[in-house]
């Protein structure tokens, strides 16, 4: 057997850009059969919403007051953009806990040696969680409709919110990407992964109504991040809720949850890659 | 014109570990190069320079030509690295891993899946090629880690102790395959912590220990300077000591050790199996009864008592493994007069 082959040419890189983006398609399909391989992951990450829909809307249902009325349906229907933002936010941590596994397991090594576009080991990964949210939020909608959960606006607007979530969710895979990178183990990027986002989904408008709020509280609560996407989704689906408050993301949702989502992107995009430069498994 | 692989004074160190403390050496092209020492003395450590994935503080790299620190991407294109863990996605099947690290060395997809194909042919795997490599054994694992490293035929290999924890069987089909890829015209560098190892497979070794380069040569050239080979004896009875020694003495190059209570004599010999028959003729003809007789070859600890003065201290794999500057923490516990070793080396020409 010859182990040395003739054969093997590597080809010139193309341009940065393309090669950026051809291999980090390489690494999310990579990281989508590998997915598809450990179903029992994806099926955890859905009961953990379907739970949160059930819980919230017949337990705390009668006791709520949204928009005048105390009625459990309108709740439910507030209750939505809620536990759909706070699904995809909760994405950090599957991505935080595969980059940490990858590290420990010496796959960034092996990954860091070859002729390969920076940045792509992370992007693959984020782009494969996009796919597994965006999947996630399918089942999800159909799960939210059985409940009675209704949108009162056009397709066009239903879309952008799902939009809108999507960008939301990948921006904080990002966050995850360099939660894995700065941990050891993968057990402590699930939990460092997820602890920080309880205070940042329930310090929010997500569950409750921020008018009800101490006013320091519901000032976080309207400039959180995540209220905003929250807020955005609750304007371009119709539903009861929307917060009246005169802090500008609540005013403007919709751009605003854009521009917080592109800054988070920005920003641990950046961190993140400088981080796996250096890494270290 | 420096070989394959050169290195000039590496310095890395990790907080106030040097890791690496002023390493040089230059492997000329086709040839072999052994980093024979314990965990934490530097050698993961030295491959990762090389390989682009730690900049070290100090020094030169070139490899297959290109610097190391001006154009590490151009260096990734020439080398293949296999490391201390078999580093494979276990959920993906082997053919999956070999493809991926394919298109990742740039390779067009459908390249690299005929490379693939190629490759779990020659290493053995074409029945587990579609198989997730979670179902695979140890000596698969490696194998197809060995595989991903040998995706492009690179001109330069580095390998990470390749044969760690393997069984000796699996350890002798990889060393097989480690020949044949040397006998093709490619440079390694190999470390390992197994004097046997390098012994096989180097052409040069380096020893190395705290960061530093404390012998090299061929592996010959270091046992002469171990001290060569001994025939170690046990005596049934404990009366015939003095005279399996006088026996010994005859055969020797020099002094005879005893040891009284476990009845153990070892001379130091040269002339190996063939004085080992003769020695046991002896003894035989003298009437002594023997429970054990064996020619003895230097071991890396013997090769390190005589560099250094102490042993090598190999920690456990799972535990020193990848962490250089972990190894070298938890060796620095144990010998808290660091000073004293320095000076021991200083002191060992």
């Amino acid at each position: 057997m010859s182990v040395v082959s003739d054969t093997v040419r590597v080809a010139q890189p193309g341009s940065a850009i393309g090669q950026s983006v051809r291999d980090s398609l390489v690494v999310a399909r990579r990281n989508l059969i590998r997915m598809s391989r450990i179903p029992e992951m994806l099926i955890f990450g859905l009961i953990q919403p379907i739970m949160f829909v059930v819980l919230f809307s017949y337990v705390f249902g009668g006791s709520m007051t949204i928009a005048g009325s105390n009625d459990p349906g309108t709740y439910r229907e507030f209750l939505m953009a809620g536990i759909f933002a706070q699904t995809v936010t909760f994405a950090t941590a599957g991505a935080g806990a595969g980059i940490a596994d990858d590290m420990h397991k010496g796959l960034i090594d092996r990954f860091r040696s070859l002729p390969m576009a920076r940045g792509a080991v992370l992007t693959g990964r984020t782009l494969a969680d996009l796919v597994q949210t965006a999947f996630t939020l399918v089942v999800l909608a159909v799960v939210a409709l059985l409940v009675g959960w209704r949108t009162h606006t056009s397709v066009g607007e239903v879309l952008g919110a799902f939009g809108l979530l999507l960008l939301a969710g990948y921006a904080f895979t990002w966050i995850g990407a360099l939660i894995g990178l700065s941990v050891r183990t993968p057990e402590a990027a699930t939990s460092g992964g997820l602890i920080w986002l309880f205070p940042v989904t329930f310090v929010s408008n997500a569950f409750v109504f921020t008018g009800q709020m101490t006013p320091w509280l519901r000032h976080v609560a309207d400039w959180n991040p995540f209220s905003a996407t929250v807020q955005a989704c609750r304007e371009l689906f119709g539903n009861p809720g929307v917060s009246q408050s005169d802090a500008w993301p609540m005013q403007h949702p919709v751009w605003a949850s854009l521009i917080y989502s592109i800054l988070i992107i920005v920003i641990f995009r950046t961190l993140a890659v400088r981080k796996y430069r250096s890494a270290t498994a | 014109m420096p070989g394959a692989i050169y290195a000039e004074g590496l310095v890395k160190t990790f907080g106030d570990v040097r890791a690496l403390d002023g390493v040089d050496f230059d492997v000329p092209e086709g040839t072999v190069l052994g980093l024979l020492g314990p965990n934490g003395a530097g050698k993961t450590t030295a491959v990762r320079c090389l390989t682009t994935l730690l900049r070290p503080d100090r020094g030169k790299a070139i490899v297959a030509g290109i610097d190391v620190l001006k154009n590490p991407n151009e260096v990734r294109r020439s080398i293949g690295l296999s490391g201390q863990f078999a580093a494979v996605d276990e959920y993906l099947t082997g053919r999956e891993n070999l493809q991926m690290v394919g298109q990742l060395y740039q390779m067009k997809a459908k390249d690299a899946k005929v490379r693939a194909g190629e490759l779990l042919e020659q290493f053995n795997l074409a029945d587990a090629a579609d198989r997730p490599a979670k179902t695979y054994s140890g000596g698969m694992r490696r194998r197809l880690d060995l595989a991903a490293a040998l995706v492009v035929s690179p001109p330069v290999m580095f390998m990470d102790e390749p044969t760690t924890g393997l069984d000796p069987r699996n350890r002798q089909q990889l060393w097989e395959v480690i020949k044949r890829l040397v006998s093709g015209g490619t440079t390694l560098l190999l470390t390992t912590q197994y004097l046997e190892e390098a012994d096989h497979l180097a052409h040069d070794i380096c020893v190395v220990d705290h960061g530093r380069v404390i012998a090299r040569g061929t592996s010959d050239q270091l046992k002469a300077r171990t001290g060569g080979e001994r025939v170690e004896v046990v005596v049934h009875e404990r009366e015939h000591i003095a005279t399996a020694s006088e026996v010994l003495q005859g055969f020797g190059k020099g002094e005879t050790t005893v040891e009284e209570h476990t009845r153990k004599l070892t001379v130091p010999v040269t002339g190996g199996a063939k004085l080992l028959a003769e020695v046991i003729r002896e003894l035989d003809t003298r009437g002594i009864e023997i429970d054990d007789i064996g020619l003895r070859r230097p071991t890396l600890d013997d090769v390190f008592i005589s560099l250094t003065g102490h042993l090598a201290e190999a920690e456990d794999e799972e535990n020193g493994a990848g962490r250089d500057a972990k190894g070298r923490k938890a060796k620095a516990k144990q010998e808290p007069v660091q000073d004293k070793d320095e000076a021991k080396k200083e002191a060992t020409p």
